[in-house]
């Protein structure tokens, strides 16, 4: 039953970021990103990681899809670009993304990973979450925020002086 | 595919490869930084599922994988406003968001 729906999420990641990848309208692209956070969100759940999940929905459908989407409207304006580059530039991209395939399932093939069982069916996550980022990682946390902080006013900034300078 | 580590690991390969793809032969910007979302998210991925499967050195930390997968989360929040910033800064300058005419940088 589980490899069911595992492999059910994993078609939902896949095949539409096959689509992002290869389609040749930006709309389109943006759209089947939503399922492909979609079907992350949900390996995530089936990984035992609700909180993680949940906060992939909210954060990346609800935030940074619907910014893609508004930065998609906000530039294309009717005239179509040129979606992808020549064909030498993109027959050599996917010799190189074929070699990194074929790499990382060189190193996965020979690695030797300690596999345990998971101790107990998984339980709500947010409680020992919160305590991690508030404990041991909590300078990375705090600089989470500073980074945050810094990205909005950058955002800010750099979009006024476009829109003033000219 | 069975539910298993090797599994999760090819998955987020896969994903990782297509954004990789999507990154190099994109002339729009914004397809760009939809490929840097697929490379991220792929990241991510891994690091649950290793917290999933893997024995943990101590018990507190049994946890720190999703830990992990959040602050990438919250770098690539951070990310996307500023590069989209960029993006539509650019594409009010030049009117065009084609980052082959991008060249002024190349000296």
């Amino acid at each position: 039953m589980k490899d069911v729906i595992f492999n059910v999420f994993v078609l939902m990641t896949l095949i539409p970021s096959l689509w992002v990848a290869l389609s040749s309208n930006l709309v389109h692209a943006a759209f089947s990103l939503l399922f492909t956070f979609f079907g992350i969100a949900g390996l995530y759940v089936l990984l035992g990681a609700d909180f993680i999940g949940v906060v992939q929905v909210i954060i990346y459908i609800g935030g940074i899809l619907v910014l893609i989407v508004f930065g998609v409207m906000m530039t294309e304006r009717g005239k179509l670009l040129p979606l992808a580059v020549q064909l030498p530039g993109r027959l050599l991209a996917s010799i190189l993304s074929l070699i990194m395939l074929g790499a990382l399932f060189l190193a996965f093939a020979s690695a030797r990973w300690p596999v345990a069982p998971f101790p107990g069916e998984p339980e709500p996550t947010s409680a020992a979450i919160g305590e991690l980022l508030l404990g041991k990682y909590l300078i990375a946390f705090e600089l989470a925020a500073l980074l945050l902080l810094a990205g909005l006013v950058g955002a800010v900034l750099i979009v006024r002086r476009s829109v003033r300078g000219e | 595919m069975p539910y298993s580590l090797p599994s999760f690991l090819v998955v987020s390969a896969l994903l990782f490869c297509l954004g990789m793809y999507t990154v190099l032969t994109r002339r729009n910007a914004i397809g760009i930084l939809m490929g840097v979302e697929l490379v991220l998210n792929a990241a991510g991925l891994n690091f649950v599922a290793f917290s999933r499967f893997l024995r943990a050195p101590d018990p507190a930390g049994l946890l720190s994988g999703q830990v992990f997968a959040l602050f990438i989360i919250a770098v690539a929040a951070a990310e996307v406003a500023v590069a989209l910033a960029i993006v539509l800064s650019l594409y009010s300058r030049m009117k065009t968001i084609d980052v082959e005419q991008f060249k002024r940088l190349q000296g």
